[in-house]
């Protein structure tokens, strides 16, 4: 039937294949260091991309792309906020830019498909922003080559908890993006807040992305002390404009993407006084936080984020362990030990790595305030810190033995005894 | 003729080309499998399904769910398990067929796209069974004598598996039950005065469909590494949809071909440039516009045009080449 059409179409089917095959497969240079870096730079996410990639690329562009001798070729490539193109563009990286390692991803689920990757390539992954828990967790040891520069999700919501209790809040109601993220972050604090008296008395879970929360406001429950809410992405600018149109007087504190400077600038007024937790603030009043943030709105035309940190931070621990070893790449199964063992002041505070190759770091309460800062002359909503957790791990104030025994927080761990 | 020189060169040129052209040419195939599913339904049957991917999430997430859980399949159990995610997926589509059926056109479009977001909507939520969005990362590839976790011998398996299914296919739209899904497509009314159970066909035709999506989901699944619910999600159906179309409903071969060019585009072209989805938008839409009946209509166009050239130029009948 369609022979006679294949015939013609045969040859372009064939020219095809060989175009394709004989597309070079670049091997750089011996000396210098070729980073792979997969972050979304298409799709919803291709915001947070951008942030990721800026910070990353602010750091090399200070050093002129120079690791202590080694020029850095820096390859970005898309994963589009999918998992399995995460894995065919770390393949790409690995086989075709033989890259000596692997930085970033964005979403959880990135980091579930890319760690696996570094572990049957044998390459250096360092998940900048995935925060899965269980990466540096239960799973831990399917990952040998894998350091994480980042955080993991329940870490800041341990000592926010504690810090919940010492606000004299009793009840707490929790709403949540239904998904891993938002389990373990309301997790972590449901744990610690329970743990020293609080009771959790309802959990809502709106879908990821969903855009009215009108079904959810009026259910929450009316003797609650607080709201604690996880929002991400456009999630976070809607919820609290429901919440304060539906005449909301509780005070709200939330997981840090509620209210990150990815969002933040966004916001209206009816965030002021909403009080999150997480290992990074733009409003840290440092004089190193201040040079960076001065230096990244310059350059990007926008306050830092998390993701612009986290990044620009993992850029210098690569950068440390080049100059160690005089420009020379140490091979992966070095590297991941000389990085479990840094200590680094960064812009986020000091950081170490704990044995569990997860960041120990300065976890920070912040409070929304509109003011001035850093010599801007606007008022605008800042992040301000009203509290610092120093040296916080990911297991809290919890001994890693028993955390370890306690399944992964999930929708339904901790239970929600008090609901 | 021409289709197996072009199954050949595939087979000796990508083996031969870098890894990374390695690994997308077997995910093009992979997925290919689900895209020739989609053109039975289709193509040859009238019924644009919008819900493919689930059959591809079935046979994907029985594979990485047996191979994690159950260390099964990971051997020469593997066979088995290709056996299981053909038939799981089958029996899916026998389920989804009896409520699907019943409608055609937008209606059909608007009840496949129901049930696969059911699918989906079990896949992100069944967190203690699937892993919820994070998905389920598989160890490593089966071993059977041969080790799949060589790339080119995955190929090769994946290839050899493609090739049997379209052969299958091939022969099924050639074969009488085929010839009267055409005649269902062209006009379901005629073909029930002619005494066929019209509904019996197009059920039977959309349970085969279901049971190669699964086969392509078995495969996926190894393919990929990871199975999540971005494999089960409406836009991987809609992906398979486009491709069919994007090659040529109705060819089979088209949809290989479309397969080829979104994987070229979306998965090399961005490792290149960071307008690819301009490259992406446009074919679409050009195709859309220029070549309603898809690439594959490319030949008939050019002897269409030759041949009103000739007659123009000639002033006599060109004859049509055979």
């Amino acid at each position: 039937m369609t022979s006679k059409l294949l015939r013609r179409f045969g040859p372009l089917v064939l020219g095809g294949g060989l175009v394709l095959g004989m597309s070079p497969g670049s091997t750089g240079s011996a000396d210098e260091l070729r980073i792979g870096f997969v972050a979304p730079t298409t799709g919803i996410f291709a915001q947070v991309g951008k942030d990721m990639v800026d910070g990353f690329q602010l750091y090399l562009d200070e050093n002129k792309s120079d690791f202590g001798n080694a020029p850095v070729k820096f390859i970005v490539e898309d994963e589009q906020g999918k998992p399995d193109t995460a894995v065919t563009k770390a393949k790409k990286l690995i086989l075709q830019d033989k890259v000596h390692m692997l930085v970033g991803g964005l979403l959880a689920s990135s980091g579930y498909a890319l760690a696996p990757v570094s572990t049957q390539e044998k390459t250096l992954y360092i998940p900048s922003i995935p925060a899965a828990d269980d990466l540096t967790q239960r799973d831990l040891s399917k990952y040998p080559y894998m350091v994480r520069t980042g955080w993991t999700s329940s870490q800041p919501s341990h000592p926010f908890g504690k810090w919940a209790c010492e606000q004299g809040y009793k009840k707490v109601v929790a709403i949540g993006a239904d998904y891993a993220f938002g389990y373990e972050v309301v997790g972590g604090f449901q744990k610690a807040f329970e743990d020293c008296g609080g009771q959790v008395i309802q959990k809502i879970w709106p879908p990821l992305g969903a855009k009215d929360f009108g079904p959810y406001i009026p259910t929450i429950k009316a003797e609650a002390d607080a709201i604690f809410t996880l929002m991400v992405g456009p999630m976070s600018l809607q919820f609290p404009k429901q919440l304060a149109a539906s005449g909301n007087k509780k005070p709200v504190i939330g997981g840090g993407t509620s209210y990150d400077e990815f969002v933040l600038p966004s916001m209206g007024d009816e965030v002021i006084g909403h009080v999150s937790a997480l290992q990074y603030s733009a409003a840290l009043d440092t004089p190193k936080n201040a040079e960076f943030v001065k230096k990244y709105r310059a350059k990007y035309g926008k306050v830092p984020s998390y993701y612009s940190e986290s990044n620009y931070t993992t850029a210098q621990m690569i950068h440390e362990l080049i100059k160690k070893h005089n420009g020379k790449f140490p091979g992966a199964e070095a590297a991941v030990k000389e990085l479990a063992s840094m200590k680094v002041d960064t812009i986020r505070g000091p950081v170490s790595i704990d044995e569990m190759r997860n960041p120990v770091q300065n976890i920070y309460i912040k409070k929304v305030e509109k003011k001035k800062m850093f010599g801007y002359d606007k008022d605008e909503l800042w992040n301000t810190v009203i509290k610092t957790y120093t040296n916080v791990g990911q297991f809290g104030d919890y001994k890693k033995e028993d955390f370890l025994k306690q399944p992964v927080y999930s929708r339904d761990f901790p239970p929600c005894k008090h609901c | 003729m021409a289709v197996l020189v072009a199954l050949v060169a595939i087979a000796v040129i990508v083996p031969n080309t870098n890894s990374f052209v390695i690994l997308l040419a077997t995910r093009a195939l992979a997925f290919a499998i689900l895209v020739m599913s989609v053109d039975i339904l289709l193509g040859y049957t009238g019924l644009p399904s919008l819900g493919q991917a689930a059959y591809l999430g079935i046979g994907a997430y029985a594979t990485a769910i047996l191979a994690t859980k159950y260390q099964f399949g990971l051997g020469y159990d593997f066979w088995l398990v290709i056996v299981i995610g053909i038939v799981f997926a089958a029996a899916l589509a026998a389920v989804f067929g009896l409520l699907a059926i019943r409608a055609s056109g937008v209606y059909f479009l608007m009840i496949t796209l129901a049930l696969g977001q059911c699918v989906w909507g079990l896949a992100y939520r069944w967190n203690s069974l699937t892993g919820g969005d994070n998905g389920i990362n598989m160890r490593g590839r089966p071993k059977f004598g041969i080790d799949l976790a060589n790339e080119i011998t995955f190929f090769y398996l994946v290839f050899g598996f493609f090739a049997v299914s379209l052969l299958l296919m091939y022969i099924l739209v050639r074969s009488p039950f085929g010839r009267s899904l055409a005649g269902i497509r062209e006009r379901e009314l005629r073909m029930q005065i002619l005494g066929y159970n019209t509904w019996l066909h197009k059920y039977i035709a959309f349970v085969i469909a279901g049971a190669f999506g699964g086969l392509s989901g078995v495969l996926w699944a190894h393919t990929a590494g990871i199975v999540s619910p971005e494999n089960v999600v409406l836009t991987t159906s809609v992906d398979a949809l486009l491709m069919a179309v994007l090659g040529g409903a109705g060819t089979l071969v088209g949809g290989v071909i479309g397969s080829f060019i979104v994987f070229g585009l979306r998965e090399y072209l961005s490792t290149l440039v960071p307008w690819w989805q301009y490259v992406l938008g446009a074919v679409y839409v050009l195709t859309i516009f220029y070549l309603p009946t898809g690439l594959m209509g490319i030949p008939a166009r050019i002897r269409q045009r030759r041949a009103s050239a000739g007659k123009r130029e000639e002033g006599k009948v060109a004859s049509v080449p055979s």
